[in-house]
């Protein structure tokens, strides 16, 4: 199937949602989706039989800063049935960067989702479980984002020592002491 | 008689634990030995490659790649080599294909070596685990003939290879296939029939076709569960599509069809390697003639002044690569990876991203745990085959 042909079955599958296709190099074929329809084009794309993109392959970011719209998602999905590979993207704002998950559909999302939350501070509505996968829980920050130095210390709670003190530790001593008994 | 309290008891396995390879920290929940929840935290191997590589020239991607992964290192160097030569529109010769087929091919022995030793450990089996590192010192031996370098050989270029081929090279390899198919049966003798081993790993850390697509499982996992996805014969590269090799299946989705699968595989990756072997001609071309790219070699640089301005060029600034996104998908030992790149037009990249199998295969660890003893976490583990360091990068 190829690009204006795919084209014309997400139109039909998503109406009004804003697509475009843009020009690509490797062996995705590259469209362009308005965060609003995200769900219906990839719903879509998954479900039709024409299409059968059943296997998420990636969720990522790239980050344009200081270009407005700021950041762009991409998916890229394969079609095991069809062999055929799709690079879906998304633009988001730098001031409004959120939109909606699409773990519902992939469960593959939820990490690869958390991944981008992690490192690009993008938000995706409707993730069951959006917490930092690799960087510390209470780090600061998004490092993947152009405008985060390269280079740069930071002091994380989760990493220092549990710090008790004698009473504490008697009483723990003593606490496991009558449990043994 | 007294009635026995019982309670649900949470345990952290990891980040310390000799069978997690790695740091992975399983935090899991358990009713006596039947496990009711896991919870798997990675993140202690993050190293930031992926903002490392934003800063580098392209060339120098190359050895850092290659660290996320180190079982697959030469396989990562190869995906991302292609995606930018993509980008820049170049092809290489066909000899470069061949011999990185070849080279493609023997990494995965390589990691499929180090996986049946420590997952064969693991379960109990010690002596596979001696028997297949010492025929993996054979492939490291041949990676130190290549390359000067065992394990990150860095002998991939953007546009081809590092050099020619080593005197010696054909017979090293040569050498290698022979010895290693027998290798191959005393592995299975061991292990295939072996009641112990088949009590510990049949029926465990089960995965169904539908779970296995959906939580974007690929490579030997996904084949053991019945996905017949292998990018060599749906995507193929580098001219798999003229190789003559079969891509194994399983159905049961099992550890020990995981087991079944890897063997096989290498079986397949043994015909390979003797056909790509018989391609490659002892001398040629090694990487593209495009001055931009490729730095002359070191008799010109040491006797023409144009040469030696190229060479300076070549390693002070590099090269440009076109503004787009690529991503060339690649079969590597642990399934479908590659790079997805974007770049600017400038000298640098300007955002990597790896595909890492081992992440979806740990985020899909709890679907293959839960319900299970806690016995067979460790068998579980070793049989998707994660490495940390991709999954953390």
């Amino acid at each position: 199937m190829d690009r204006d042909a795919l084209l014309d079955v997400l139109r039909q599958a998503a109406p009004g949602a804003a697509l475009e296709a843009a020009p690509s190099v490797d062996l995705q074929t590259t469209v362009y989706v308005d965060r609003d329809h995200l769900p219906a084009v990839a719903s879509a794309l998954r479900d039709r039989p024409e299409l059968r993109f059943a296997l998420l392959a990636e969720v990522t970011a790239a980050d344009f800063h200081p270009r407005e719209p700021r950041f762009e998602v991409i998916y890229l999905l394969v079609s095991i049935e069809h062999r055929m590979r799709v690079r879906l993207k998304v633009r988001l704002q730098g001031e409004d960067a959120r939109v909606a998950t699409v773990s519902n559909l992939w469960p593959a999302a939820g990490w690869l989702e958390r991944e981008v939350w992690d490192l690009f501070g993008i938000v995706f509505d409707g993730h069951p479980d959006l917490r930092r996968l690799l960087m510390p829980e209470d780090w600061e920050g998004f490092p993947l984002r152009k405008d985060y130095p390269v280079q740069i210390r930071q002091d994380v709670q989760s990493t220092e020592p549990l710090q008790v003190t004698e009473q504490e530790f008697r009483a723990n001593l003593q606490r496991d002491r009558m449990a043994r008994k | 008689m007294a009635e026995i309290k019982t309670e649900v008891m949470t345990v952290n396995m990891g980040p310390q634990h000799p069978s997690t390879h790695g740091v992975l920290r399983l935090v899991l929940e358990l009713d006596g030995e039947t496990i009711l929840s896991a919870a798997p935290t990675i993140g202690y191997l993050h190293t930031g490659i992926e903002k490392t590589a934003e800063q580098k020239k392209w060339q120098q991607v190359i050895p850092l790649v290659e660290r996320m992964d180190y079982l697959s290192a030469q396989s990562n160097s190869m995906a991302f080599c292609m995606s930018a030569e993509t980008l820049l529109g170049i092809e290489v010769p066909e000899r470069v294909r061949n011999i990185r087929v070849l080279i493609a091919e023997l990494q995965r022995i390589n990691s499929h070596l180090v996986w049946l030793g420590t997952h064969g450990m693991e379960v109990g089996a010690v002596s596979v685990m001696l028997y297949c590192f010492r025929e993996r010192e054979l492939l490291l031996n041949i990676n130190e003939l290549l390359a000067g370098f065992r394990m990150f050989p860095s002998y991939m270029r953007i546009g081809g290879l590092r050099e020619d081929l080593p005197r010696g090279f054909h017979e090293a390899v040569g050498a290698f296939l022979d010895r290693f198919g027998p290798k191959l049966d005393e592995y299975e003798a061991l292990l295939t029939e072996n009641e112990i081993y088949r009590e510990r790993t049949r029926g465990v850390g089960r995965i169904s076709r539908e779970d296995a697509l959906a939580f974007g499982l690929v490579g030997p996992i996904a084949r053991a569960a019945g996905v017949n996805y292998d990018v060599r014969k749906a995507f193929p590269y580098l001219g798999y599509d003229t190789y003559e090799f079969d891509v194994p299946t399983r159905e049961a989705g099992d550890a020990y069809s995981r087991y079944q699968v890897r063997v096989a595989e290498m079986r397949e990756s043994l015909k390979l390697c003797r056909q790509a072997l018989e391609r490659i001609p002892p001398r040629g071309a090694w990487a593209i003639d495009d001055p931009r790219i490729t730095p002359p070699p070191k008799d010109r640089v040491y006797t023409e002044m144009e040469a030696l301005i190229q060479h300076f060029l070549v390693y002070s600034q590099g090269f440009t690569v076109p503004a787009g996104e690529a991503y060339v998908p690649v079969e590597g030992p642990r399934g479908e990876h590659g790079f997805s790149i974007v770049s600017d037009g400038t000298n640098r990249p300007w955002r990597v991203k790896a595909r890492a199998p081992s992440l979806l295969a740990c985020q899909a660890l709890e679907r293959m745990i839960v319900g299970g003893l806690i016995a067979d976490v460790i068998a579980v583990i070793g049989s998707i085959d994660v490495v940390m360091g991709d999954v953390d990068r």
